[in-house]
């Protein structure tokens, strides 16, 4: 933690700090506490007074089952979103190992989507369902399936699961291979001379030691998926139709600028931030344990 | 490959290849939809091959009025809002979190831990999950559309502190030491051997907060409400509400093109870095 040979105690250290402590309190603490006193407070009807009304918002929200639906809509979407990209990533990555020369190559060619932000991948998606334009409505219609995600919630939220999990591959796909080539070369041939063909060298060895990158990947790409689609939503069906999209992070920005609903969007935002919290805790105490020392 | 199967190895470069295809897609179906007029973008179905007017397109997203009948800053203007945002962003990150890592590692004193646990626990809150309030500070600050209201907000980073943590602890004593007998006082040493020292890092660093700095979209969305503030990637939702009147679809294709070429050309360019920054910082 801290070096065995240190400078002496003096001022510097504090100004040092200084910055990096007064933006966490002006912009993190000090907002983050705000939002937990707003859940604590319900405004009347006209905006003139707030009432203290410890854990009542908290209540309406466990009760509320608009809520309660877009937790499960929340928990379906992230979960979806991590099997399907992780899923691409692992098939595609299975594959780059083997390649000798060249492996590089594809990397290249299946990391940029990384870069791409999630509202841009949001606008390149709904361009292509677009109902009246787009390609895929266009050959669909061939098979006898009319698209409108404006009108149909299950393709709506079909197209956000794909947008967001497109833009997620490459990040998958990277740290899937470099699992697979830490593999020791050694261990693979041992079971080629067995007489392992390549597909049962994959799940019978690869898989099974790589699985703590693939618990790693989960616990990333649900909080991806829980804060980082926000623009993707918002690009492609602001939460419709109805509120068949509107996924946890959706609700909050939604019910604090939209509705106005400043004690109930604050009581979510605290909900979100245990969420966060949690899942931080779980990733630490995984990378803790994978990383020899 | 530990065999030598032909048939195998055709099989792993098909599925790689379609992979890559299937990847590509929607940024193919991009380009193809900049390089048409608009008379061409309106008929279905759509080109799945380039026309000729990518160039006009171009010369008319960068410096023509933008959609017709909104109210939008030009996208060159726009580009540099960016550009200036994330740069702001990235370098900003990156000196707060050098100076705060080295008060950690290099001294003792009071409260140490306590500001460490304090910057830990910003690596727990996205803005998203702390907007409203943020949103306050921000306007009681009087920085609401200003660069600085962009950017400050979002400086304060614990993965950036901890990975120059990291590094430095794997600093050997002795260079310390032998600093310290030639008379070299915290700041010399910090500047003349400890940045030097972790110089691929903060490059490494600087292209994942390029890339996060670049494509932030909810925070400018909400503290910008002057059109000459915009930054490119939010203009896009503007332009796909615009497009439901004129639905001018060559141009809102240019304008996202425009908008991630930057951070894409940043990532296969600086590939090496990226892929050490992306490892680094998410341990």
């Amino acid at each position: 933690m801290l070096k065995r040979v240190h400078f002496p105690t003096s001022a510097l250290p504090y100004l040092l700090v200084a910055p990096q402590i007064l933006i966490t309190l002006v912009f993190f603490i000090w907002p983050a506490s705000q939002a937990m006193y707003q859940s604590f407070l319900i405004e009347d009807a006209f905006g003139l007074g707030t009432e203290f009304v410890w854990f009542e918002n908290f209540q309406i929200l466990a009760t509320d089952h608009h809520y309660l639906a877009s937790f499960q809509r929340t928990a379906v979407f992230s979960l979806l979103v991590a099997a399907l990209s992780m899923g691409f990533a692992l098939i595609l990555a299975g594959f780059a190992q083997r390649v000798v020369r060249g492996a590089m190559f594809y990397r290249t060619l299946l990391i940029w989507p990384y870069a791409v932000a999630p509202v841009l991948a949001g606008a390149l998606w709904v361009f292509m369902f677009n109902p009246t334009l787009g390609i895929f409505p266009y050959f669909l219609e061939f098979a006898g399936i009319t698209w409108n995600h404006y009108l149909s919630g299950p393709q709506a939220m079909g197209l956000v699961i794909l947008a967001a999990a497109w833009k997620q591959v490459a990040y998958n796909f990277l740290f899937y291979l470099a699992a697979m080539q830490s593999i020791p070369n050694s261990v693979i041939e041992a079971a080629a001379i067995d007489g392992a063909g390549p597909a049962r060298r994959f799940w019978t060895i690869i898989f099974p030691l790589i699985s703590p990158t693939t618990f790693f990947l989960l616990v990333i790409n649900m909080v991806y998926a829980f804060f980082e689609t926000f623009g993707i939503i918002h690009a492609v069906t602001q939460g419709g139709p109805g509120t068949s999209t509107t996924i946890l992070v959706y609700k909050v920005f939604n019910d604090g600028f939209v509705g106005l609903d400043l004690g109930g969007s604050a009581a979510q935002s605290v909900v979100l931030m245990v969420l966060v919290i949690a899942m931080t805790v779980v990733q630490f105490r995984f990378v803790e344990r994978k990383v020899a020392y | 490959m530990v065999e030598h199967r032909p048939l195998t190895a055709f099989l792993t470069h098909l599925v790689l290849i379609l992979g890559v295809f299937a990847i590509a897609l929607p940024v193919w179906i991009t380009f193809v939809a900049s390089t048409h007029d608009e008379l061409r973008m309106n008929q279905a179905p759509l080109p799945l091959w380039p026309g000729e007017y990518f160039l006009e397109n171009m010369k008319q997203t960068l410096f023509g009025s933008g959609l017709s009948g909104t109210e939008q800053a030009p996208v060159w203007l726009m580009l540099l809002n960016s550009l200036a945002m994330a740069l702001m962003i990235s370098t900003g990150k990156i000196a707060i979190s050098l100076l705060s890592a080295f008060a950690i590692v290099y001294f003792k004193f009071p409260f140490r831990m306590g500001f460490f646990w304090m910057i830990f626990i910003t690596l727990m809150l996205p803005v998203e999950v702390r907007i409203l309030p943020t949103f306050e500070v921000v306007a009681n600050l009087g920085m609401l559309n200003s660069y600085w209201g962009l950017s400050i907000p979002l400086i304060a980073s614990a993965t950036a502190t901890f990975m120059f943590r990291q590094v430095f602890l794997t600093v050997p004593d002795e260079l310390l030491e032998s600093a310290r007998i030639d008379g070299a006082g915290p700041l010399r040493f910090f500047f003349d051997i400890l940045l030097p020292l972790s110089r691929t890092n903060i490059a490494a660093l600087f292209v994942i907060l390029f890339i996060f700095g670049w494509n932030q979209y909810l925070w400018p969305l909400l503290i910008t409400t002057d059109t000459s503030m915009t930054t490119i990637v939010m203009s896009i939702k503007q332009m796909l509400e615009a497009a439901e009147q004129s639905p001018q679809w060559n141009i809102i294709m240019t304008t996202a093109l425009l908008a991630m070429i930057p951070p894409v050309f940043v990532v296969i360019a600086m590939q090496k870095l990226f892929v050490q920054g992306l490892t680094e910082t998410d341990k």
